[in-house]
C-alpha cells in the first residue's frame, strides 16, 4: 500500500516539476511574431510547392504579412479565393488574376517523330539533355523521361505510354510551375485557362528551318507564317522559324488552326469540332473581299492624286 | 544496323553484379552447408530447405503481392538469408518455427525496409534473435551431432551452454572446459547450431570470398582479434572464471557470424576504419555478452546492436578525399 | 618500387588494345571537310575566311575568340563552301567552316620534310608564341589551350613537366602507336616544353602494358641526349592518366579541390600534344591531322589513322567498311571517358582520338538494383569521394550537401559506375551535382567579385 501511495505521489511530482521546466523554458525562448502569420498560413493551401517563388506557405505567409500589398504576392494553388482570403485577414485589396494551366508545347508523338537512336542512360530528362540533343530528329521536342511528371506535386502530370509525351490534367493542375522549371526543354508554357477552358496555342518549339523540322517530326512548326497572315487580332508573330501566339491577343476564332499545314496549332476544350473547310471557306471569302476593297482602295487612290495632279498643273498654268 | 545506343560514360561495366556477389557468398558457404548435413544428418536437410524455400518463396509473394514490384529473388540474396537463417537454428527445429523465423527474416526485417540493401540489420540475424527469444525450448535444445545416417538424437547443451549452466552451479571453467578438446571444436564435434559446429568449413568460405575480393578481411579480423584480446585480458586475470580466448575463438557462432553475418555489405561500414571499429564493437559486446549477460551467447546481438550504429560509423569514418585535409 | 600509381581508387578494366599492332596509315582525304570554330575548352573562336575564300592547308581560318582560346587552321585546300551551323557528335549545332576539297597544296612555310629538327630554341616566349600559332590544344581529351597552360599565372613555379603517355583507357592505341613511330619527335617535343617552362626536369610517364614504347623511349632519350629527361613505368590502372592521378604518382603531390597542377608545380601534356608542340615549333606545322584509333571486337577492321581535322565520322568508317551490323553503340574516345556518338555525320575535332565500337553485349546497361552498400564505387573512386552518397544527394536537388560531400571534385572518370555491382546511374547524377555545386561556385566567386569592385568604388 505504502509503495502504491509513493509511487503516485512520485509520478505526480515528477510531472508537475518537469511541467515547470516546460512553462519557464517556453516563456524565456518565446518568440515574439505576427499572429496574421498563422492565420495566413491556415488559409494557404499547405502545399509547400514554392510555386509561388517563397520556400513555403510559411514562407509566403510571412512575406505577405510583411509586404505592403499583395502585388507580388500570389499564390498560384490557391488562386483567388486563397488570395481574398489572405487579403480579407491583411485587410489589403487583391487583384484578381485569370487562372492559368500548364500547357505542353510538343505533340511529336512517337508515331510524328520516330526515334533515330536509342537513349540508354539515366531515366531523365536532364541527364539526356545534358549529354545530347535527344533520341528524335528534332534537337528542341520533349525528352519523354517525365522529369515534368516527376516534379508535379499535385498529379495532374502524367506521361502517356502511347505518344511519349505528358499529359496535363487540366482540373488537378495549379499552375505551380514546378513542371516549367523541371523541364530543360522549356517546353511547358504557363498560359491563361481561357474561357471555359477553351485556348489555342502552337505545340511545337523547333526553331529549326521548314525543311528540317518537318523532316524530324510531322507535326512540327515549319515557320511558314500562314497563321500569322490569317490572324485578324495580330495574336501570332513568328520569330526564328517558330509561331508563337500571344494568349492575351488571342480571341479564339480558330481560324490559324485551320489554316496550319501541319497541324501544329492546338485548339482544346472548345464545344464543337473544328470545320477545317468551312472556315477556310469564310478566310478565302474575307481575304477574296479585302482585296476587292484594297484594289478599289487603290483605284480611288490614284484617282484622287490624278485629280490633285491635274489640280496642281491647273494653279501653275 | 538498328538504332545506335546513346548514353553518357562509362560503355562499359565490370563483370561483378549484385547476383554474381551474392553467389559467391552462396558458393562460399557450400562447406559450411555440406559439412552441417555430414554432421547432423537428413533432419538438417529438411531445415536448411524449408528455410530457404520459404525464404524466397516469401520474398517472391511480398514483391508480387504487397509491393507489387518486379521480383527480386533473381538477385539471390533471399537464398543467403535462408542458408544463414538454418545454419543459426539446431537442426532438431519444427519446419514452422522455421517458416515464423524467415518470416521474420525477410518479411519484417527486410522487406518492410524496402528490400535489398535498404534493411538496417542483417535479416537472418533478426529471425534467428526472434526465434531465440520466442521459442527458447526448440532454440536452446541443442543435439549433439549424429552423423548423417545416426538415429538417435541426443540433447544437451553447446559448451558455452554448458559453461554457464556449470558456473551457476559453482563449478570452475577449468573443469569445464576440460570436456572440450580444441581438435573437437575445430572439426566440429560438438554440440550446437549447425553453423556453430565447422569452424574449418566456415573459414575455407571466408578464405574464398576474400580471394574473390567479395569481402574485405577487416571486419573480421577486427572481431577475432578482439575476442582474442578481451578474454585474454579477463582470463589470465582470473582462469577460474573466464573461459580461454582460443575457446572462445571456436565455440559459438562467432566464426559464423564474423565472417558472414558481420561482412553483409548492406549491414556493414564501407570505409576501412569504419569496418575496424564496428568488428571491435562487436568483439568486445560478444565477450561482454558471453562473460556477463544472461545469455551463453552473444554474437546475434553484438552484430544487431552494431548493425545499429552503422550509419554513424559510415558518417564518421570517410576515406581522405583527393588533394584534401 | 619500380611501378609508380596514384594513391586512391582505381579500377582494372581489361585493356583491350586490340590494335596495338597496327601502324598510323594516313586517311585520304575527304572530299568535303567541317571545320568545328569550338574544338577546345573556351570562347569558341571567330572564323576569319569567307564564303567562296580559297585556302591552302595550314591556312588560318579562325582566330582565337579570347585569351583561353585557339587558332582555328585548315587542313585541306580548297574553296570555303559555306559557315554555318551543323551539328555535332550530340546533335548540338555549332557553327562549322564547310571546305571543299581541291588537291593538297600547302602553306610553303610548313616543313614537311622528314628531317628530325633537335636544335631547342633558347626563347621559351617564342616557343610558347609558337605553340599558340600553330593552335596547339591538349589532345588528351580535354582540349585545353596548351599555350594557356605553358603560361603559368604569377606567382606560380613549374617544378616538373610531365608528358603523359599512360593511355589507361582500354581500346586507345594512338598513343602508343605515336611514342613507337614518332618516339624521337615526341622526345623533342617534350625538351621544347621542358624549355618553354624554364628548364625543369621532365617526365615520360608510360603504362607498363607499353613495354616496347617504354624501351623505345628510353633508347630515344640516350641517343638525342636531352638532360633531366626521363621514363617512368607506370602501374596498368585506370584513371592512371587522370591530370591529378598522374601528378600524384609521378610527384606525390596531391592537387587541391578546384586548384589547376601548376600550385603543386606541374604541367601535364599528352604525347599527341608533345608531338604537336614539335610540329608546331619545329616545322610550323599546326594542328591539321591527329591520329585516330579505329577499333571494337565487332569491327572486321583495326586501324590508326592520320585523320585530318574536320572529316565526317562517317567517311573514316565508310573507308574502313561502314558500321558492322552487330555494332550497337559507336564511341568517341575511349569506353570509359569518351562520348556515345548520336550524329554520325559529324566531323572529327583536334581531340578526336579514337573510333570505338562496342556491341550490345559489351555496352547495354544491365537494370538498375537496390543499392547494396558495398562501398565498391566509393573504393574505385580516384578522388575519394563517395558516389553512392553524391547520387542520392543529386537526385534529392540537395546541392549544398553535393558542395560539402565535393561532388565537384569528380573527375568523371566513370570508376563508380563501372563497379557498381547493382548498375546504378551513378555518374549519370553526379554530373548534374557536379554542374550545379560548379555553377553555385561560379556565381559566388562573381558574386564576391563585383562586391569587392563596389567596395572599391
Amino acid at each position: 500500500m505504502n509503495a502504491f501511495i509513493w509511487t503516485i505521489a512520485v509520478v505526480t511530482v515528477l510531472g508537475l516539476v518537469l511541467a515547470l521546466v516546460l512553462y519557464l523554458v517556453a516563456q524565456r525562448f518565446k518568440v515574439e511574431e505576427d499572429p496574421r502569420i498563422d492565420e495566413v498560413e491556415k488559409a494557404m493551401p499547405g502545399a509547400n510547392c514554392g510555386g509561388c517563388g517563397f520556400a513555403g506557405c510559411r514562407a509566403f505567409a510571412e512575406a505577405a504579412v510583411k509586404a505592403p500589398n499583395l502585388d507580388n504576392n500570389y499564390c498560384p494553388v490557391g488562386g483567388n479565393d486563397t488570395m481574398a482570403k489572405v487579403a480579407a485577414i491583411l485587410g489589403y485589396e487583391v487583384k484578381a488574376k485569370a487562372p492559368m494551366v500548364a500547357v505542353v508545347r510538343c505533340n511529336g508523338t512517337c508515331e510524328a517523330r520516330p526515334k533515330v537512336n536509342e537513349y540508354d542512360g539515366y531515366p531523365s530528362c536532364y541527364v539526356k539533355s545534358l549529354l545530347y540533343t535527344g533520341d528524335t530528329g528534332c534537337a528542341y521536342g520533349c525528352l519523354g523521361c517525365g522529369d515534368c511528371a516527376a516534379a508535379c506535386q499535385f498529379g495532374a502530370l502524367s506521361m502517356d505510354p502511347v505518344t511519349g509525351l505528358p499529359v496535363v490534367d487540366q482540373e488537378k493542375c495549379t499552375a505551380c510551375g514546378a513542371c516549367v522549371k523541371a523541364c530543360p526543354k522549356h517546353i511547358i508554357e504557363l498560359r491563361p485557362m481561357g474561357p471555359r477552358g477553351m485556348r489555342e496555342f502552337v505545340s511545337c518549339v523547333n526553331k529549326d528551318k521548314g525543311p528540317v523540322a518537318k523532316k524530324a517530326c510531322a507535326n512540327a512548326c515549319i515557320g511558314c507564317g500562314i497563321c500569322a497572315k490569317t490572324c485578324t487580332h495580330e495574336a501570332i508573330t513568328v520569330e526564328g522559324n517558330l509561331a508563337y501566339i500571344d494568349p492575351a491577343k488571342c480571341k479564339l476564332c480558330r481560324e490559324c488552326e485551320a489554316m496550319c499545314p501541319t497541324g501544329a496549332i492546338h485548339g482544346v476544350n472548345f464545344p464543337k469540332p473544328l470545320d477545317k473547310d468551312a472556315v477556310k471557306e469564310r478566310i478565302k471569302v474575307r481575304q477574296q473581299k479585302a482585296k476587292e476593297a484594297a484594289e478599289a482602295a487603290n483605284k480611288a487612290t490614284v484617282i484622287s492624286s490624278e485629280v490633285e495632279k491635274s489640280k496642281k498643273e491647273a494653279t501653275n498654268e | 544496323m538498328s538504332k545506335l545506343l546513346v548514353s553518357p560514360s562509362p560503355h562499359i561495366h565490370s563483370k561483378v553484379s549484385t547476383k554474381s556477389l551474392m553467389l559467391d557468398v552462396v558458393i562460399a558457404l557450400i562447406p559450411a552447408v555440406i559439412c552441417s548435413v555430414a554432421f547432423y544428418g537428413w533432419q538438417e536437410l529438411l531445415v536448411l530447405g524449408v528455410s530457404v524455400a520459404s525464404c524466397v518463396l516469401l520474398e517472391w509473394a511480398i514483391t508480387k503481392y504487397m509491393l507489387k514490384q518486379p521480383s527480386t529473388i533473381g538477385d539471390w540474396s533471399a537464398v543467403i538469408t535462408g542458408i544463414l537463417l538454418a545454419l543459426n537454428v539446431p537442426y532438431t527445429t519444427p519446419w514452422w518455427v522455421i517458416f515464423i523465423g524467415a518470416v521474420v527474416a525477410v518479411g519484417v526485417a527486410k522487406m518492410t525496409f524496402g528490400g535489398l540493401g535498404q534493411n538496417i540489420w542483417n535479416p537472418a540475424l533478426v529471425g534467428r534473435v526472434f526465434l531465440l527469444v520466442s521459442f527458447p525450448t526448440y532454440m536452446t535444445t541443442w543435439s549433439q551431432p549424429q552423423g548423417l545416417f545416426g538415429v538417435d538424437a541426443v540433447s544437451g547443451p553447446t559448451p558455452l551452454g554448458a559453461i554457464q549452466e556449470g558456473l551457476l552451479q559453482g563449478a570452475s571453467v577449468q573443469d569445464l572446459t576440460a570436456a572440450y578438446s580444441y581438435k573437437d571444436l575445430l572439426f566440429a564435434n560438438l554440440g550446437g547450431s549447425a553453423g556453430e559446429v565447422c569452424a574449418l568449413a566456415l573459414l575455407a568460405g571466408f578464405v574464398y570470398l576474400c580471394c574473390r575480393k567479395v569481402i574485405k578481411p577487416w571486419i573480421t579480423l577486427s572481431i577475432l582479434c578482439t575476442v582474442v584480446v578481451t578474454s585474454l585480458i579477463f582470463w589470465s586475470v582470473d582462469p577460474t572464471r573466464f573461459t580461454d580466448p582460443v575457446f572462445n575463438l571456436l565455440t559459438g557462432g562467432l566464426i559464423l557470424g564474423a565472417c558472414f553475418m558481420a561482412t553483409d555489405y548492406v549491414t556493414s561500414p564501407m570505409s576501412l576504419w569504419g569496418g575496424v571499429v564496428f568488428g571491435v564493437g562487436i568483439g568486445f559486446l560478444t565477450m561482454m555478452i558471453r562473460y556477463f549477460g544472461s545469455y551463453p551467447e552473444g554474437v546475434s546481438f553484438a552484430i544487431l546492436i552494431m548493425n545499429s550504429v552503422v550509419p554513424l560509423l559510415n558518417m564518421w569514418f570517410k576515406q581522405k578525399k583527393f588533394g584534401r585535409k | 618500387m619500380s611501378k609508380h600509381t596514384f594513391s586512391i581508387g582505381g579500377v582494372h578494366p581489361h585493356d583491350s588494345k586490340i590494335s596495338r599492332e597496327c601502324a598510323i596509315q594516313p586517311l585520304p582525304i575527304a572530299p568535303t571537310v567541317y571545320i568545328s570554330v569550338a574544338q577546345h575548352i573556351g570562347a569558341p573562336s571567330v572564323p576569319c575566311v569567307a564564303v567562296g575564300d580559297k585556302v591552302k592547308v595550314g591556312q588560318v581560318i579562325a582566330q582565337p575568340g579570347g585569351f583561353v582560346g585557339a587558332f582555328i587552321h585548315s587542313s585541306v585546300s580548297g574553296t570555303v563552301k559555306s559557315i554555318a551551323p551543323r551539328a555535332d557528335l550530340a546533335g548540338r549545332p555549332s557553327t562549322h567552316i564547310e571546305i571543299a576539297v581541291e588537291g593538297d597544296e600547302w602553306l610553303e612555310s610548313i616543313d614537311r620534310t622528314d628531317t628530325l629538327v633537335t636544335a631547342i630554341p633558347e626563347d621559351a616566349k617564342a616557343i610558347i608564341d609558337k605553340v599558340r600559332l600553330g593552335g596547339v590544344v591538349g589532345l588528351g581529351g580535354a582540349t585545353f589551350p596548351t599555350h594557356v597552360k605553358l603560361s603559368p599565372p604569377p606567382g606560380s613555379k613549374c617544378e616538373r613537366v610531365i608528358i603523359n603517355g599512360c593511355e589507361c583507357e582500354p581500346y586507345l592505341t594512338s598513343d602508343f602507336r605515336t611514342l613507337l613511330e614518332k618516339g624521337e619527335q615526341v622526345v623533342v617535343g617534350a625538351a621544347l616544353l621542358q624549355k618553354a617552362m624554364g628548364g625543369v626536369p621532365c617526365t615520360i610517364a608510360i603504362e607498363e602494358n607499353k613495354p616496347e614504347a617504354i624501351a623505345h623511349i628510353r633508347e630515344v632519350i640516350a641517343k638525342l641526349g636531352y638532360k633531366d629527361m626521363d621514363v617512368m613505368v607506370m602501374k596498368m590502372m585506370y584513371p592512371q592518366g587522370g591530370e591529378k592521378q598522374l601528378i600524384d604518382a609521378v610527384m606525390h603531390r596531391q592537387v587541391g579541390s578546384g586548384a589547376l597542377p601548376i600550385s603543386v608545380g606541374a604541367v601535364v601534356q599528352n604525347v599527341a600534344t608533345a608531338l604537336a608542340v614539335y610540329d608546331a615549333v619545329q616545322k610550323n606545322k599546326p594542328i591539321i591531322d591527329n591520329s585516330v584509333t579505329v577499333t571494337g571486337e565487332c569491327f572486321p577492321k583495326q586501324a590508326n589513322l592520320l585523320v585530318r581535322v574536320g572529316t565526317p565520322l562517317q567517311y573514316i568508317i565508310d573507308f574502313l567498311g561502314g558500321v558492322p551490323a552487330d555494332a550497337a553503340k559507336v564511341i568517341s574516345g575511349g569506353p570509359m571517358m569518351g562520348r556515345a556518338v548520336a550524329n554520325l555525320q559529324a566531323a572529327t575535332v583536334k581531340g578526336t582520338g579514337a573510333l570505338l565500337f562496342l556491341t550490345e553485349k559489351q555496352t547495354r546497361r544491365a537494370p538498375e538494383s537496390n543499392c547494396i552498400r558495398c562501398g565498391k564505387c566509393a573504393d574505385a573512386c580516384p578522388m575519394g569521394l563517395e558516389p553512392f552518397l553524391l547520387n542520392k544527394l543529386s537526385k534529392a536537388k540537395d546541392w549544398d550537401a553535393c558542395e560539402a560531400n565535393a561532388a565537384q571534385d569528380c573527375i568523371e572518370c566513370g570508376c563508380c559506375l563501372y563497379s557498381c555491382p547493382a548498375q546504378i546511374p551513378l555518374l549519370d547524377n553526379i554530373r548534374v551535382g557536379k554542374g550545379a555545386v560548379l555553377g553555385a561556385i561560379r556565381a559566388r566567386a562573381a558574386a564576391a567579385k563585383a562586391a569587392a569592385e563596389a567596395a572599391k568604388k
